[in-house]
């Protein structure tokens, strides 16, 4: 079972490396997922994005899709993948510790 | 009296006017179906059209052939369903009233959602093989090209039938090298997935046999426009890929009805009880095929297999009874792999494609995730089997659950 190491806590992570419980989510651990994601810094932006996608999980049960968060978070299709480049909803999702987004098969 | 309304004629619409046909009673039972034309497309055969195995005239017929006498006919756009008054405005000013609603409106490409897609060289170097007009179009141009960059794209997902563009690059691959001019064409997928497939054991597969073919793919390609002057797809990222033949795999959405009636999500499909197959929030209304937002495979196999759940599930709501059948997701789709060989893979929400046998009594079993001829002449055979048997819904031997005998299902542990 692979885990994250953060501030001499373990953390589970499920087979897509993201964290497998939501509870275990906090800004410091989206700074450690990010780092490993390539991002360097979570600008004021960044963080509204994944706030964003929280709150939509924790209502719905499912991340939002790229088109429903250009739609309803205020952040344009283009900025979004600036923010997170290479598949934002994808980046987005593990950054803001939930599993990584159904999607569609 | 009670009635029960169907939207859309598809495949989803046909077999559940058909199954309820069978079982609710004319005495006290009127059956409706809508639908805005009067012709039933035969939708898996379109990719053959483009290399000419199929004609299109062969894969039409009419709607009514494969509606019960029973089941009452309206040949109607649909403006909006008042989900509060339980009733559907028609697009001929007609307003009909349900006690059930069975949403069956399917998806459709919408070539417009992505810039510069739609407005310059739609149909001249662009193509779609998802709608009739689109798979002849790109045979007649196929006819005559003299090779280059052959670049199949998927816009974003979901889509209908997830393995077709993957096909149309195995039958691609097969029309060329048979022209003698496989030389002359690179063949290459362009996706926003990961890989070829959603899947890892199945991407796994898919991906060595794309590159046995000489294929190559581009994934997480997550296209913001087509450059018609330079003939390529810009990414957000701006990376580009070029092209001398686009063979677009537009982004699909529901239908527009849905939204006018404000029950879609941001792709207009309703939100559905991925178990139950009721609408979410609405009354009396359930959602079939590829209309649902469900995350299974948008997929006529998906439709037959949910049509088994509805129809329990239905009978039973319509006694106020609680919901017995659950929908697991199952899906089952032959890959033609070209040369007369194909692939099939079986799934559902928890399971992925595996390896291994699929069981079919008194006909399989069919190889799964590897080639051979036989899941060929089960593609092939199907164009039968889904006019005759699968639309009018006559059971087959494919039950709705995902059957586990015959798959590696130990290839899975490592996910538990």
């Amino acid at each position: 079972m692979a885990t994250l190491e953060v501030l001499g806590k373990s953390l589970e992570l499920d087979a897509d490396g993201h964290l497998a419980h939501l509870n275990d989510w906090s800004e410091d651990v989206a700074r450690i997922l990010a780092t490993q994601e390539g991002l360097a810094e979570l600008t004021p932006q960044h963080w509204a994005v994944i706030r964003y996608m929280r709150s939509v999980f924790e209502k719905e049960g499912d991340a939002p899709s790229i088109r429903r968060l250009t739609k309803e978070s205020g952040v344009d299709t283009k900025t979004l993948y600036q923010l997170f480049p290479k598949g934002p909803a994808k980046r987005a999702a593990k950054i803001a510790g939930l599993p990584k987004p159904k999607g569609c098969i | 009296m009670r009635s029960v309304l169907i939207l859309g004629g598809g495949t989803a619409g046909t077999i559940m006017a058909n199954k309820l046909a069978r079982v609710l009673k004319h005495k006290d039972w009127q059956i409706t179906l809508v639908d805005k034309t009067g012709d039933h497309y035969y939708q898996p055969g379109f990719l053959f059209v483009p290399f000419g195995s199929y004609r299109m005239r062969d894969l039409i017929k009419p709607r009514t052939r494969f509606l019960p006498e029973s089941v009452r006919y309206l040949q109607s756009g649909i403006d909006h369903i008042d989900p509060e008054k339980k009733t559907v405005a028609l697009s001929n000013q007609e307003t009909l009233l349900y006690d059930y609603l069975i949403i069956a409106t399917g998806a459709d490409i919408h070539p417009e959602q992505i810039e510069g897609l739609a407005d310059a060289e739609w149909g001249r170097s662009k193509f779609d093989f998802y709608t009739p007009q689109g798979a002849e179009r790109l045979g007649a141009f196929l006819k005559g090209w003299q090779g280059g960059r052959l670049v199949v794209h998927v816009a974003e997902m979901p889509i209908k039938c997830p393995v077709a563009p993957l096909e149309f690059l195995f039958l691609a691959d097969e029309y060329f090298t048979r022209r003698g001019m496989r030389h002359k064409v690179d063949l290459q997928l362009v996706t926003p997935l990961p890989g070829a497939f959603t899947k890892p054991i199945a991407t796994a597969a898919l991906d060595k046999f794309l590159a046995r073919k000489g294929i190559s793919v581009v994934p997480e390609f997550n296209v913001a426009r087509v450059d018609n002057q330079e003939k390529k797809l810009v990414a957000w990222d701006e990376t580009a890929v070029p092209y001398d033949l686009l063979v677009s795999i537009p982004t699909n959405m529901g239908d527009a009805s849905i939204t006018r009636s404000g029950l879609g999500d941001e792709l207009n499909f309703v939100p559905t009880n991925k178990e139950t197959l009721l609408a979410e929030g609405l009354r009396d209304v359930f959602v079939i095929g590829d209309a649902t937002n469900l995350p299974s495979s948008k997929a006529g196999s998906v439709a037959h297999f949910q049509s088994d759940i509805l129809l329990e599930n239905f009978l039973q709501h319509a006694e106020g009874r609680p919901l017995p059948a659950h929908f697991d997701g199952h899906a089952n789709c032959f890959i033609e792999s070209g040369f007369g060989k194909g692939l099939l893979i079986d799934f559902n929400y928890k399971t992925e494609p595996l390896p291994g046998k699929f069981p079919l009594p008194g006909i399989g079993p069919f190889p799964l995730l590897q080639e051979s001829r036989i899941n060929h002449m089960g593609k092939r055979m199907f164009r039968w089997v889904y006019w005759n048997l699968l639309l009018p819904g006559w059971p087959l031997p494919l039950g709705a659950a995902m059957p586990t005998a015959g798959k590696r299902m130990e290839l899975l542990q490592r996910t538990v």
